[in-house]
This record gives structure tokens, sequence and C-alpha cells, in this order.
């Protein structure tokens, strides 16, 4: 029992990294149908920034605060300066440029920050809560914490607020958007701050546990959009559970199967998801368009 | 070929031919020293150190008037980790810049990528990466200055041994480091009469291994943990070592002999017990260590230079340069050959891995005691007794 506890915890405190950054992925893919792989550097921006303002003395918050702006605005710059320039462009095209971009801002971080791995200390200390003979630290409560928030607060902007509205407007129809009066460039550029706000959020919030390097996007990319594609591209819900269950097949996997393979079943199930349900597991509800 | 790379190619050579004369009218000729090094990408850890201690001392070695009266010239490329790149720049040192001989090699993928090349130019290659295949069997060009991982092992389980435990644990990484010292290990656990009753391993970019480590924790008998691994995962491992408290004595490689170890894993780090070069703990070494003098003057002067801490990975970098250097002065010639032969007849050199004496049989020429056993102790490394 103890050792089931212990494989759930651990696979909850990576799905939830997982979880925190398939929802970074789930604003722009709805307002554009571009999968952004420079999600994953959105969180190593996160981490990195955070890391060295705190390192020059500034008090952790404001230094995560400091962070997630720095990454808004190259979220912002991205959508300004590579995705805006090439607009009528197919989302392969977008999605070759969000790539590229991934590459570039791994360059600019080896330079501006360094080369060496970081760590932030835990945010409510290092001592394990004891559970039936299982061990949880209290940072995976606040990375659970923070994906549960940013998932309902995503949720009630998508379904409850005229912009979220519009988001979906422009994903559903970007002409039928401009002829009701939505402004889709605007409403794009909305989407890229605020995933790039997500994924800092997930990089101040995971780095105690995972640690951070400038090139940590690349994995975190890779296991987002695993975690969003099993639970539904675009769907908030989707990407929560799609990351969950991933970090549970992983831990569960390496515990009672073999640690070598770990990374396979994950895969594993991910094709055998997609093979049932093309869409994952929470996307059904976009139509076709013609 | 057309005709206008042609007269290109011609102006060139003639270029060429001009920038020669010039040099030679102005300076004695220089000893050109070639190094391919993974200073950018995923190696980069390694490969930074590496290049700015090489930059640092041959500076140092030409303001003190060179290397037999003439200056040496670094002719340094960035292979970004990519072992094709690193053949591609190899093969360019060889032929269009024609180093006397090379210093580089970070990662054991790029030195055996390169060392075909240095092999039918003739040219020496000392490499920095770990792995013992480098000079096993003995190639006769090739070289290299860090401890192989096999010499790791080895430390590990006298230092088990001695402490009367005989079954371990094993959880290592699946990249190329944590592979190999794996395998390593397996192959001399035998002779220290020590059982290996859970075997684990995790990815390079894993972010936790509590259900690894939960499954070591529960195997029967275990006494100790021994952890070959790189990079972040035994940082990570030995968190989630200290969350699960496990209890038990548990052994990292020399591949985290570093302070940004102790930093990533925090207060879980305090006990932790790893085989390491001299330098760790440069001004802990007893006055009568021959190593001293050498390891504290790199650590001031690389510290001094660059503002960051001394690493091991640098320090590899400063033996295989000076190794270089002795072997230029004593065979008295920068004839590739020439230094080929002294290499080997390297005797007593004291670097920062250890003292060196190589042989035809031998071209790395460090003995396993040249690892000192760490623990780490209110967040900092203590020297400790094999068995202590």
């Amino acid at each position: 029992m103890a050792e089931f506890l212990q494989f759930a915890f651990s696979g909850l405190t990576v799905g939830a990294v997982y979880a925190l950054v398939a929802l970074g992925f789930t604003l722009i893919y709805n307002a554009s149908d571009v999968v952004n792989f420079a999600q994953g550097d959105f969180v190593m921006i996160g981490g990195m920034s955070t890391v060295f303002l705190y390192a020059t003395g500034v008090p952790l918050p404001l230094a995560a605060i400091i962070a997630i702006l720095t990454a808004v605005i190259v979220g912002l710059l991205l959508h300004r300066l590579a995705i805006e320039p090439a607009r009528g462009a197919s989302p392969v095209t977008l999605i070759i440029i969000t790539i590229g971009a991934s590459m570039f801002i791994r360059g600019v971080a080896q330079i501006v920050f360094d080369k060496q791995f970081h760590q932030l200390p835990a945010f409510s200390g290092d001592r394990p809560i004891e559970i039936l003979g299982a061990t949880l630290l209290p940072q995976s409560l606040w990375v659970l914490g923070g994906g549960l928030a940013v998932f309902v607060a995503l949720w009630l902007f998508l379904e409850r607020t005229l912009v979220g509205k519009a988001v979906l407007a422009t994903a559903a129809n970007r002409l039928g958007a401009r002829l009701v009066g939505i402004n889709t460039a605007v409403i794009l550029a909305i989407a890229f701050g605020v995933s790039a706000a997500i994924g800092a959020l997930a990089g101040v919030l995971a780095t105690p546990i995972t640690l951070t390097r400038f090139d940590l996007g690349t994995i975190m990319t890779l296991k987002g959009f695993a975690a969003a594609m099993l639970g539904g591209m675009g769907s908030p819900l989707g990407a929560v559970v799609g990351g969950l269950l991933l970090g549970l097949i992983e831990a569960f996997g390496a515990g009672y199967i073999s640690s070598v393979y770990k990374d396979g079943f994950s895969f594993i199930a991910i094709l055998v998801v997609l093979f049932v349900m093309p869409r994952g597991l929470f996307g059904g509800r976009s139509v076709e368009r013609v | 070929m057309s005709k206008l790379a042609s007269r290109l190619l011609g102006l060139g050579v003639s270029a060429l031919a001009v920038a020669g004369l010039a040099t030679t009218a102005l300076a004695a000729d220089p000893i050109k020293i070639g190094s391919v090094l993974s200073a950018t990408g995923p190696a980069a850890f390694l490969g930074d150190p590496e290049k700015r201690t090489l930059e640092i001392y041959v500076e140092r070695i030409n303001a003190a008037g060179g290397v037999l009266g003439r200056p040496l010239e670094l002719v340094l490329y960035d292979d970004g980790g990519d072992a094709n790149k690193a053949r591609t720049f190899a093969t360019r040192l060889i032929e269009d810049d024609e180093v006397a001989a090379m210093v580089g090699g970070t990662t054991t993928g790029t030195t055996m990528a390169m060392m075909p090349v240095f092999e039918d130019a003739s040219v020496p290659f000392i490499s920095l990466a770990g792995a013992v295949e480098i000079i096993e069997p003995v190639r006769e060009y090739v070289f290299k200055t860090p401890h192989t991982d096999r010499m790791a092992c080895e430390k590990i389980f006298a230092d088990i041994k001695a402490r009367g435990f005989t079954k371990v644990g094993l959880i290592s990484g699946t990249d190329g480091f944590g592979k190999s010292m794996r395998a390593q290990c397996m192959a001399v656990i035998g002779n220290f009469g020590i059982e290996v009753v859970a075997d684990e391993s995790y990815g390079p970019t894993d972010s936790d291994m509590t259900p690894q480590l939960t499954k070591v924790k529960n195997a029967a008998g275990v006494q100790a943990v021994v952890n070959p691994g790189f990079g972040q995962g035994p940082a990570i491992v030995t968190r989630n070592y200290a969350q699960l408290g496990i209890g038990l004595p548990l052994y990292q490689s020399h591949g985290v002999a570093s302070k940004s170890f102790i930093e990533l894993a925090g207060p879980a780090a305090e006990g932790v017990r790893l085989p390491s070069p001299a330098l760790a703990v440069a001004e802990k070494l007893p006055d009568t260590d021959a190593q001293k003098p050498v390891v504290v003057e790199y650590k001031k002067l690389y510290e001094e230079k660059t503002g960051q801490p001394v690493s091991t990975f640098g320090g590899y970098a400063y033996d295989g340069l000076h190794l270089l250097v002795a072997a230029i002065q004593k065979a008295d010639s920068a004839e590739p050959d020439a230094i080929r032969d002294a290499l080997e007849a390297t005797a007593g050199f004291v670097g920062t891995s250890g003292v060196f004496t190589m042989s035809p049989t031998d071209h790395m020429g460090l003995k396993v005691d040249s690892f000192r056993m760490l623990e780490i102790k209110d967040g900092d490394w203590t020297l400790v007794e094999v068995g202590g």
C-alpha cells in the first residue's frame, strides 16, 4: 500500500508539472490552431529568471512576478516579430516558426543566463509530508494547486468572458470573427501573452522539483505536448487530465514494470488513445470546418 | 571546379602565403595546438570550463615566452556536442590548420568520432572525455587525462567493502555516462565480493525518481546505494533519497564532483560520498600532498579570471595542455611524432587529476589512488579515508 501510494504521489507530482505546461498550449491553439513549440521555453524563462533575480537578493514572490512579466514580454515579442509578419500563412508554417523561435530563445538564454543547472528553494520547506508510509513534498502541492488554479481561470476565461469567446470565435472562423468586429491580431497577441504567463508560472512552481537549465524547454515542450495530445489539444480539462495521466503512467510503469521502458509506456498509452479517439480524451467538441 | 572557384582558390593560397611570410618575419613560428570542444549545447557545462582553461593558460604560457621560444597558437572549434560536427572540425584541424597536436574532445561520443582522423594523420590527440574505451585498446596517437569510470567504481566499492557492506542497490542514468559507468561497475563488482540486489535506471531528463528509489529501498538486504550518473539526475536522486528517508549510505560518481551538485541537492546531500579528483578539495589537502600546489594555483587563477567556481572538467583541460607542453619541451621538437613519443614517456607529471605516469600500454597514466573519497558535511566537501 505504501508502495502504491508512493508511486501515485510521484505520478501526481510529475503529472502536475506536465499539466501546467500542457495548459499553456491550450490558449494559442484555441486562438490559431498553432501548437506553439516554444511553450517549454516560457517555462525555462520563468524558472531561470526567478533563479537569477532571487540570487541578486530580490524576494522570491517579487522575483517570480518579474519573471512572469519577462516571459509575457517575450511571448508578445514572439507574436509581434515572428507570427504576425507571417499572418495568413498556414498553421503548419506558423508551427515551424515557433520551432525556430524555440531554438533562438535557447541560444539567447545560454548567453543571458548560463549553461549550468539551477534550483530554487521549495516555497514551504523541504520536510516531506508522510501519509500512510509514503511521502509527498509540499512543493508538489504547490504545483498541483497552481495547475488547478490555472485550469479554473482558463476555463472561466474561455467560457465566461467576452474576450475568451472572441478567442474561440477566432479559432472557429477567422474571417467570420473579423466580420463581427473582433480584432483577430489583438486576440492572437493576448493568447501568446497569457500562454507565456502560464508557462512561466509553471516554471516558477516546478523549478524546486525539476531544477532548471537553458535547455529545459525542449523536454518540457515534448512532455507537455504529449499530455495535451492525450487529453485533447485545446481543452483545458484535457490538458490537466492528460498531464496527470501521463505522470501516473510513467510512475506506475517505472515502479511496477521496469524503469528502463518508462517513457515507452507513456508513448504506447498515447498511441492507443489516439487510435481510438483521434482528438484525444476531451477534444471531441470541435467541428470539422469546410 | 569552375573557373571562378579556382581563381578564388588561387587568391586564397597566395593570400595565405603572404600571411605566412608576414608571421615568420614578425616572430618565431607559432606551435599550433588544435582543440574541438563542446563549448555550447547539452555538454556545455563540461566544454565551457575546458575552453576557458585552455584560453587562460595558452595566454599565460605565451606571456611567459611560449614553448621552445615559440608562441602557442590555439585553434579552437565548438562542436556543440555533435559528434558529426566534431569529426568535420577534426579533419579541418589536420588538413587546413595543420596542428602539431590536439587537446579536446569533451564527450566520449565526440572523442570516438574524432579518433580515426588523428590516428590516420599520425597527430597526437589528448582527449578530455571519461570512458575507458578511448584508451582500451591502446591507440598509438590517442591519450586521455580524466580518470575512467572503472576507477571510480573501484574506489566506491573499496570503500563499501571496507565499511563491511556486501549488498548494494544501483540506480543509474540512461545517458552515455550513466550507462558506461554502470557497465564498468558491473564488470568489477565481483572482485570486491559485493552483490547487486537492485538495479534501476532513470532517463537523463527525468524530474522524479521516487518510484525507482522505492524499489531500491524495498530490495531485500540492501546496505548501500550507488548512483552512476551525470548532470541534474544525481541531484534529484539525492533529494528523492532524502524525501523517502532511506537512510542508507549513498554514493555518487565523480561526474558530479562540483560545488553545483551540493547547491542543487541542498541539505539532502549531507553524508553523500563520492570519488573525486583532488581539485574539489584543493585547500583541504595536507601540505605534504604533491598535488596541492598545482590544484591550488589552478583554482585561484581560474576563479580570478572567470569569476566562476572551478570544476574538475576544466582541470582535465589543464592537465591535457600541460602534459602536451611538457612533452614538447622534453622532445625539444613540435613534430607530431616526437610529441607522441614524449607523451608516452610521461613520468611523474603532477596534474589536477593526479600524478600521470604513462607507458606504451597505458595512455592515461593515473592510478585508482589519484581519486580521493569525499563526504559532504555541512554543505562542503571533506576528505575521508577509505572505509572511514
